[in-house]
């Protein structure tokens, strides 16, 4: 049904100036944080990725959307290359984090993943506690020197992400006894004691209630004053609620990047406009 | 009872239900039983153990070393004798075998892993005597004489391949989401399986090494070709070791009544020895989180 109504790729997409949403980025013209060209990825023989061109600029947050299987987690993941994980995958193309090649050879994998956090779908706590959880980033990479120092990150870590005031009482206790929602901000402030440069969120709201989602989204827009976001979601209202720029993948393919609000009111593509009102997918 | 009334009974419990219930129940008893059956043997087992022994068991049972028949004596050499084999296998063992668990689930890949878990599992079934003898071969021959080094190895070498196994299913239950959480933090890939996935297997870990401990410190026959056993407090590695299960086998195959009572109090301290360690490790190893 979807194949019949795929539509030319355009080759290079441009991202275009916004002036709506002008005053949440730094500069008018906010430099490229992330670039990829012409990227490929494979599991084994099927190719999920085909072509991708985007460019995502500094502090900002862009929303990836699309039907299930439109390969826009794959696509996240190639930003951290977390994929590498993944046996007989493979990836062509290039991606570039402040213009540096990050599949190339000499690229130190765990400094580009303290660089580009990561929340999943799931929430992943460890089975520490609460305050050994946001400390795990900031121990294993050496950054902080002192113990006071560390226990000062991680209260900036947990008030950062909004979970200050419910967890202080009970840092040493373990991550397990949150609820889902908390745990998930948990797993958020875990990614920023480490003050990575970009965050990439996997659907982190789709397993929370409507009380604990509004506090997520809150805060994604509180954060892209100081990060660059990449948040992929099933949820439209949420993309149009939390997004500066909106990218729809369908089978693999980038379909179109525009601004949110160009996206949701007028897209580029015929086929954008049928997902958003809900004709398939 | 009116015609209603029968209807509505009837369309509570028509027919296939009831006999989905029956089956139920059924089934249930039959397992309930088969349980009790299994428990209740091992009931009666431990039961007639304690009773046979308790009547031997005295405090200078418990320290003094064998004496001639009609002297009394006791098995603290052999309790000291086991201690020591138990804790010179664990220490080869668990290190080598919590190794080999690990690589198999978190680095083994392709052939060479397929090859290693075949191997390791192959080791599993080999009969103890066979190891004891094999050990026979390489260390006591060699050396010229029994060990209690030797005895250890033997016990080391049936550990490890059930404490290898037990590790590697333990930690594929490690959800993955808990690796990439840590990959994504930027932890390499050794701290992640030192710092979230073993912790986070550690009990179920430190379950298999514990069946591997009780596993091999109920072994007779290895130690029979390499410790040997002795009826005196041996203090040197190098020199024949006695051990509660040769105790229990030579002074069962005894002709003297007191010997026979003495086996059966050896059997009841051994028991006790293997239930006090299960209870300290769990304890030690509880989930904290």
């Amino acid at each position: 049904m979807m194949s019949a109504t795929t539509p030319k790729i355009p080759s290079q997409f441009t991202l275009p100036q916004d002036q709506s949403k002008a005053s949440f980025v730094s500069t008018p013209a906010a430099p490229a944080k992330i670039t990829v060209s012409d990227l490929d990825f494979y599991y084994g023989r099927s190719q999920a990725l085909f072509q991708i061109t985007l460019s995502i600029p500094e502090r900002i947050v862009m929303a990836l959307i699309g039907p299930s299987g439109c390969g826009k987690s794959t696509f996240l993941r190639t930003l951290n290359r977390m994929n590498d994980v993944i046996p007989a995958t493979r990836v062509e193309g290039q991606v570039t984090i402040d213009g540096n090649d990050i599949y190339d050879p000499g690229t130190d994998v765990v400094d580009l993943r303290r660089r580009v956090g990561m929340v999943f779908q799931k929430s992943n706590p460890f089975p520490k506690s609460i305050f050994d959880n946001v400390a795990y980033g900031l121990r294993i990479n050496r950054v902080t020197k002192s113990k006071t120092e560390l226990a000062d990150r991680v209260e900036q870590a947990l008030k950062d992400a909004a979970l200050w005031s419910e967890a202080k009482d009970r840092l040493h206790q373990s991550a397990l006894g949150l609820s889902g929602g908390q745990q998930q901000r948990l797993c958020i402030a875990r990614a920023l004691a480490i003050r990575p440069e970009v965050i990439l969120m996997d659907e982190p709201a789709s397993a929370l209630d409507p009380i604990a989602t509004s506090k997520i989204e809150e805060l994604i827009v509180d954060l892209k004053q100081q990060y660059t976001i990449v948040i992929v979601t099933h949820n439209m209202q949420q993309a149009a609620r939390v997004s500066d720029t909106t990218a729809f993948f369908l089978l693999g393919k980038l379909i179109e990047v525009n601004p949110t609000e160009k996206i949701f009111t007028a897209p580029d593509q015929k086929v954008t406009e049928d997902y958003i009102t809900g004709r398939f997918g | 009872m009116n015609v209603t009334e029968e209807l509505r009974l009837k369309s509570k419990l028509p027919r296939g239900d009831r006999h989905r219930r029956v089956t139920s129940a059924a089934m249930t008893a039959f397992t309930a039983a088969c349980t009790l059956f299994a428990v209740g043997v091992l009931l009666v087992i431990l039961a007639y153990i304690a009773w046979q022994g308790i009547g031997s068991v005295s405090l200078r049972f418990l320290l003094d070393s064998p004496r001639p028949v009609g002297e009394g004596g006791g098995i603290g050499n052999a309790i000291l004798g086991s201690i020591v084999l138990l804790l010179l296998s664990s220490s080869a063992g668990m290190p080598l075998g919590i190794s080999v668990g690990v690589y198999l689930s978190e680095f083994g890949r392709g052939r060479f892993a397929s090859l290693l878990r075949f191997v390791v599992d192959t080791l599993t079934g080999i009969p103890s005597i066979v190891t004891g003898v094999f050990v026979y071969t390489i260390v006591v021959l060699p050396l010229k004489h029994f060990s209690a080094l030797a005895g250890g190895i033997a016990l080391a070498l049936i550990m490890i391949p059930i404490v290898a196994r037990t590790t590697e299913e333990m930690i594929k239950l490690v959800p993955q989401s808990l690796r990439e959480g840590a990959l994504a933090l930027g932890a390499p890939q050794w701290r992640v399986t030192l710092g979230v996935v073993i912790p986070a297997a550690a009990s179920g870990i430190a379950t298999g090494a514990m069946l591997a401990v009780a596993r091999v410190s109920g072994e007779t026959a290895p130690l029979l070709f390499t410790a040997f056993g002795s009826r005196f407090f041996s203090h040197y590695l190098d020199q024949p070791i006695a051990s509660l299960t040769v105790q229990i086998y030579s002074y069962a195959i005894s002709p003297y009544d007191e010997w026979h009572a003495q086996a059966w109090a050896a059997t009841l301290v051994l028991m006790t020895l293997i239930l006090g360690i299960n209870i300290a490790v769990r304890f030690f190893t509880r989930k904290k989180f």
